[in-house]
């Protein structure tokens, strides 16, 4: 027994925040996409769309700098397809979400072959930023939590950035009041002369944009190159995440950490499994099992009492075109 | 045309829109209509559901721009392309479905739009102060931290107003504003447009409601099918001839009811009802009544005050936690929904479009709904279609539905028409209690005068019939015992010939739990928080 509490260490700490990062990031542009009134499930086809680019420029380029912003940028052009669905031709947001999530796969594919002349999985970069680990002076010295927090690589410290930024963003930006009321009440928000388009393109294109983040990490921080289908269900677990923690910034981060956590200790568990009696017989499939139950008994406890924005998911028409 | 009214030197003309003609692909929703605004008046837009009014105003706010006609803003033409540049000219409109987002604060919803802060960033120590400034300037008291979702019908109307005026309208328009207010509040709302109007803010108002013009208004244009069909002074006309005027016939605004014996005993009871809200408190606490054959019972109330329940338990919609309802002196608390209507219950819910109909169906489907298992209209697992359709026809002749045809979806018809369906399909099936739900909500006054005729005859076939309302004007014309209903409880009861429209408003804010010197005051004692 003892060998089994010897799990929850500091290590633990640290790879729950290296496991949730990816699902933060997507988490928390959903809340913002979903805050203007776009139901966004195509979380998992951004991210596999910015885990490909980020990999396929750092590779050729040789910068994972160059990657990042790659994989970023491509995340925001693919889900500006989101918004022209959507919101443009007003075509239901979870049909145009599973059409991305389905094509994503198609195109990664295909330019996989196309770019490394084989499936499966990409050259390895050159130099990935998993290399560019700093620890903060002082601060990564806190017991405990010190190195989980403050001894990272770059993107774990962006995605901390990004949930404080767009928190700040909702609840004290104009433009974010714009974007909640977009969800709320578009037609207030319209005749009050903001265009409800606008916020809500802006919404879907951030979502890309962190998406597109989140899927670089996978790529080019965490490990050095792409595999198809590397996301692994991320996107909607990030889905559950948004949802679990009520539609706000800090929420989609704390159940996106407990849902990391949920796989970190997966990983570990399963690690142990073979010098604990009572586990040596368990398939290690079950334990790979366990996050994603954590998804579906967190969401189905949570999601009662979190509520949505009141026009999410709602089309949007300006009166004149109507006519 | 009515006659022009010659205008006094002093009243100068702020607003004109001359010859304005809106086309929509099928429809010409306004004819030609010229109108104007003098500065400080409160002006009334009168007119039937669909007879212009709310397109005018909208092209006046920038919503719709006019197939022809022009529009004079202080004697300049104007052509306003959105609202928010009819905003920024100084008009402020007050929709009937308010404009406002539940899940914001007061301030948040007031400086939507045109925030105060530097870079992006709101500042919300100066919002706060300037939404305070103006509540204080006008008199409108509000709690400028509060959700709007908390507040009560009257006081979002309120933020609406302080919404407009943060804005700086010179011109206010109020959509159909009394709709959703009780007679305290609808009193205070005209307290409030008084005061604005002695600011210097000149008000529109729409309405299908004649009270309301006689009430407040002191000219007012009377619009039919688009067309302008009148200008009055409000003080030199009667409410019946505005009423002629706005329907074109003569019209009864209050349905004659005859005097009736009612039987002494009740066939519907129920006794100590207490029902649970999906939120867990009690929407209906043991609550108590009964209904004879051949009476009307009105219960009265606003909004949210536990009707939804109550009718919904009626029915066996919903799940009972205490007490029991009696039918004909048996126990009929755990029937089901289809068990009760076999017992001859019928039911107009208030919502007709979600509830009442299933609008992609067909006009004959609609009118079998609930009996379409049943002997003639079904055969075991056959539907009789020759049968349906007859039947249909017979509905729609008796019952004066206008439709083409019964094989189209009711979907497509009016919303006046749609509730006749309903009133067609649970009348004929010969009830002996009938549950109504707000039958009238939304309707004008030519449908309103039908569907009340109708619920009279009832009364005459001595159904017993329980009416909830919002109205209480209907309330007043239709029934014989009047029940008050606040948070979830019967307060009052009344006969309806000895009482009126204020001392039952007065208990359906929850009058009686402060002193009764003075009602309006203590309905309104939470507004100063």
């Amino acid at each position: 027994m003892s060998s089994f509490l010897s799990i929850l260490n500091e290590d633990l700490i640290v790879a729950t925040i290296r496991l949730s990062t990816p699902i933060t990031l997507a988490a928390v542009g959903a809340t913002i996409c979903e805050r203007t009134g776009i139901v966004n499930i195509a979380m998992e086809g951004l991210m596999i769309m910015g885990a490909f680019f980020s990999a396929l420029f750092a590779y050729t380029t040789g910068n994972p700098w160059i990657g990042l912003m790659a994989g970023m940028i491509f995340g925001g052009i693919f889900s500006l397809l989101h918004a022209l669905a959507t919101v443009t031709f007003h075509i239901d947001h979870v049909v145009s979400g599973a059409v991305l999530n389905i094509l994503s796969f198609g195109i990664t594919r295909y330019l996989l072959i196309l770019s490394f002349g084989h499936p499966g999985t990409s050259e390895p970069i050159p130099v990935y930023l998993g290399e560019f680990e700093y620890a903060i002076p002082l601060l990564s010295k806190i017991p405990i939590i010190g190195r989980a927090f403050f001894s990272q690589t770059p993107i774990v410290y962006m995605s901390f950035i990004i949930v404080i930024w767009f928190s700040f963003f909702l609840y004290r930006t104009k433009m974010g009041l714009h974007m909640r009321a977009s969800g709320e009440h578009p037609l207030a928000l319209e005749t009050l002369g903001v265009s409800v388009y606008k916020m809500r393109y802006g919404g879907i294109i951030i979502s890309g944009l962190t998406s597109g983040l989140a899927g670089a990490y996978l790529a080019i921080e965490n490990s050095n190159a792409f595999t198809e289908g590397m996301t692994n269900g991320r996107g909607f677990i990030a889905l559950a995440a948004n949802i679990s923690g009520g539609w706000n910034p800090i929420g989609s981060f704390l159940a996106s950490l407990f849902f990391g956590f949920a796989d970190a200790l997966q990983y570990r568990v399963q690690a142990i499994s073979h010098a604990i009696e009572w586990l040596t017989d368990v398939p290690s499939e079950i334990f790979i099992m366990f996050p994603y139950m954590a998804t579906v008994i967190v969401a189905a406890g949570l999601v009662r009492r979190s509520r949505p924005p009141k026009a999410i998911g709602m089309d949007f028409i300006i009166e004149e075109e109507r006519m | 045309m009515a006659s022009e009214m010659p205008l006094k030197s002093e009243d100068r003309v702020i607003l004109e829109m001359t010859n304005i003609t809106k086309e929509f692909p099928k429809v010409l929703a306004n004819d030609n209509i010229s109108i104007y605004l003098k500065e400080g008046e409160i002006l009334g837009l009168l007119g039937e559901n669909g007879a212009g009014k709310s397109t005018l105003m909208n092209i006046l706010y920038g919503l719709y721009s006019p197939t022809s006609g022009k529009v004079l803003l202080n004697r300049n033409e104007v052509s306003f392309q959105s609202p928010k540049e009819a905003i920024r000219m100084g008009l402020g409109m007050v929709h009937q479905h308010f404009m406002l987002v539940e899940d914001l604060t007061v301030t948040e919803n007031i400086i939507l739009g045109i925030e105060p802060g530097k870079a992006g960033v709101i500042d919300y120590r100066a919002a706060r102060e300037a939404v305070v400034g103006l509540s204080e300037k006008y008199h409108l008291a509000i709690n400028p931290d509060a959700k709007i979702g908390s507040l009560s019908v009257g006081l979002q109307q309120r933020v609406e107003i302080l919404k407009a005026l943060y804005r700086d309208a010179k011109i206010l328009i109020l959509d159909e504003p009394t709709s959703v207010l009780t007679p305290q509040e609808a009193e205070e709302l005209f307290d409030v447009i008084r005061e604005l109007r002695n600011t210097g803010v000149a008000i529109i108002i729409i309405t299908h409601k004649l009270v309301e013009i006689m009430a407040i208004s002191e000219r007012v244009y009377i619009l039919r099918r688009g067309r302008l069909v009148g200008e009055k002074r409000t003080d030199e006309v009667t409410k019946e001839e505005l009423a002629n005027l706005m329907v074109g016939r003569d019209v009864v605004l209050t349905v004659h009811k005859e005097e009736k014996n009612i039987a002494a005993d009740p066939v519907f009871e129920i006794i100590g009802l207490t029902i649970e809200s999906e939120r867990g408190i009690n929407a209906v606490t043991d609550l108590s009544l009964n209904v004879k054959p051949g009476e009307i019972v009105g219960v009265a109330g606003v909004d949210g005050n536990g009707q939804r329940e109550l009718a919904e338990c009626v029915m066996g919609l919903r799940k009972v936690n205490g007490g029991s309802v009696f039918f004909k002196g048996k126990n009929i608390t755990n029937l089901s929904t289809k068990q009760r209507i076999r017992q001859k219950f019928s039911n107009v819910p208030s919502d007709r479009q979600r509830f009442g109909l299933v609008m992609g169906m067909k006009v004959s489907e609609n009118c079998i709904m609930g009996e379409h298992d049943r002997d003639p209209f079904s055969r075991g697992i056959n539907l009789n279609l020759s049968t349906i359709a007859e039947y249909a026809e017979r509905l729609v002749e008796e019952f004066d539905i206008r439709t083409p045809s019964v094989n189209i979806p009711v979907s497509n018809l009016s919303g006046g028409n749609q509730q006749k369906v309903i009133l067609a399909r649970e009348f004929s099936r010969k009830p002996e209690f009938l549950l109504v739900s707000q039958p009238t909500r939304g309707l004008d006054v030519g449908a309103i005068e039908y569907i009340h005729t109708q619920i009279l005859k009832m009364r005459d076939l001595d159904v017993a019939i329980l009416l909830i309302s919002l109205e209480l004007e209907e309330i007043f014309s239709l029934s014989d015992r009047i029940l008050v209903l606040y948070e979830g409880e019967i307060i009052k009861e009344f006969r309806a010939e000895q009482t009126d429209e204020r001392e039952v408003g007065f208990y359906m804010t929850g009058g009686q739990r402060d002193s009764a010197e003075e009602p309006k005051r203590n309905a309104y004692a939470d507004t100063t928080a």
